[in-house]
């Protein structure tokens, strides 16, 4: 396969990509952070702490797969654009369906905003 | 002629598009490869997908547990397997690195490199998507079906159009493996893999989250009272059935 090098169908905004020494490095990162996210999952003492740090820890997974694997952080703006976009989507249905199951619990906290 | 074609090339125009003298037609308006663009604005919109599932699954999340008596089939507690599923977890993860390298390796020209990478990632998707039949048998034998209760509704239509994507996912990679060994995936064709990338590594995400808010988030668990509740509740409804 030594053949000569032909210019693949690219993109003419994409900028250049990580090594693959870097991408290595990234997925020891990405494994790292699945064992703290198992491991504090069985620690009791950190049960106060657990659902945040759980949503903080794949928050960081999920932004490093997109930014680095899916190349977002290299590629034109206007793809994160539009994937941004669909996951604010995402975002404010769940807050809306929350807002509405939940309609008692916004109430009290509005009654106790507007009692103040 | 030669120098024509090298140039029509190196503006973007391989595969299909190189032959008939149309490579402009790969870029879209905003200068980025139109199917690039096609599968970023699908991607996105199986974004909303997910997050429509993922936000039904958490609406629905513990709400069965307040029915006390009337819950019926197995609490979320005494199925979830932690271990099992983040070695599944792992698993995708490490599908999405050696998907990267198998692109990586196409773009490089080495084309042996990206069959091997390609082999390794549908071996790496097929042995989730063995698990999660394994988990799904786990389930079924335990008492939890679709029509059991909130839980199983919602778990198995989440998890299970995830499942579908992966399936679709390995089917795509497979397809790609063998057009590489008709020696059909070369560097020119580099964008056909990288699409076949974000698509793949979109799954990985959706798997991110699911995996942290279906399995780590914990739920409630039984105290004896209640086991012991539910099981005289199971007795009465079979006694029920029975008579």
């Amino acid at each position: 396969m030594a053949s000569k090098p032909i210019p693949a169908e690219h993109d003419a905004k994409a900028h250049a990509h990580p090594t693959e020494m870097t991408y290595i490095k990234i997925a020891i990162i990405l494994a790292i952070i699945t064992v703290i996210e198992v491991a504090i999952y069985y620690i009791e003492s950190a049960s106060s702490i657990l659902v945040p740090a759980l949503v903080i820890l794949s928050a960081i997974k999920f932004i490093t797969v997109v930014g680095y694997f899916m190349h977002l952080k290299f590629d034109d703006r206007m793809l994160a654009g539009i994937f941004g976009s669909a996951l604010a989507v995402s975002l404010a249905v769940f807050i809306g369906m929350w807002v509405i199951t939940h309609y008692d619990a916004v109430e009290i906290f509005v009654g106790y905003l507007t009692a103040g | 002629m030669a120098q024509a074609v090298h140039a029509t090339q190196a503006h973007g125009g391989m595969g299909q598009d190189a032959g008939h003298g149309e490579a402009e037609h790969s870029h879209s308006a905003t200068g980025i490869n139109s199917r690039k663009l096609l599968m970023w604005l699908f991607l996105a919109s199986d974004c909303m997908f997910f997050g429509a599932l993922i936000a039904t699954y958490m609406i629905y999340r513990n709400r069965d547990a307040t029915m006390g008596d009337a819950w019926k089939g197995p609490y979320p507690s005494e199925l979830i397997d932690i271990p099992f599923t983040s070695v599944s977890a792992f698993v995708l993860l490490m599908s999405s690195l050696t998907m990267v390298l198998a692109l990586a390796a196409l773009q490089k020209n080495d084309i042996r490199g990206s069959r091997i990478w390609l082999f390794a990632t549908s071996v790496l998707g097929m042995t989730f998507l063995g698990g999660q039949f394994f988990e799904f048998t786990e389930f079924h034998h335990e008492g939890l079906s679709l029509q059991t209760n909130l839980f199983g509704s919602t778990f198995f239509t989440l998890t299970g159009f995830h499942g579908l994507h992966v399936g679709i996912g390995v089917i795509w990679l497979v397809t790609l493996l063998f057009v590489s060994l008709r020696g059909g995936l070369l560097q020119k064709d580099s964008m056909s893999l990288e699409i076949a990338g974000l698509y793949w590594h979109f799954v990985d995400i959706v798997w991110i989250v699911i995996f942290t808010l279906v399995y780590l988030v914990p739920y409630p668990e039984l105290s004896s009272g209640e086991h012991a509740s539910r099981l005289l509740n199971i007795g009465r409804l079979a006694l029920g059935n029975f008579f």
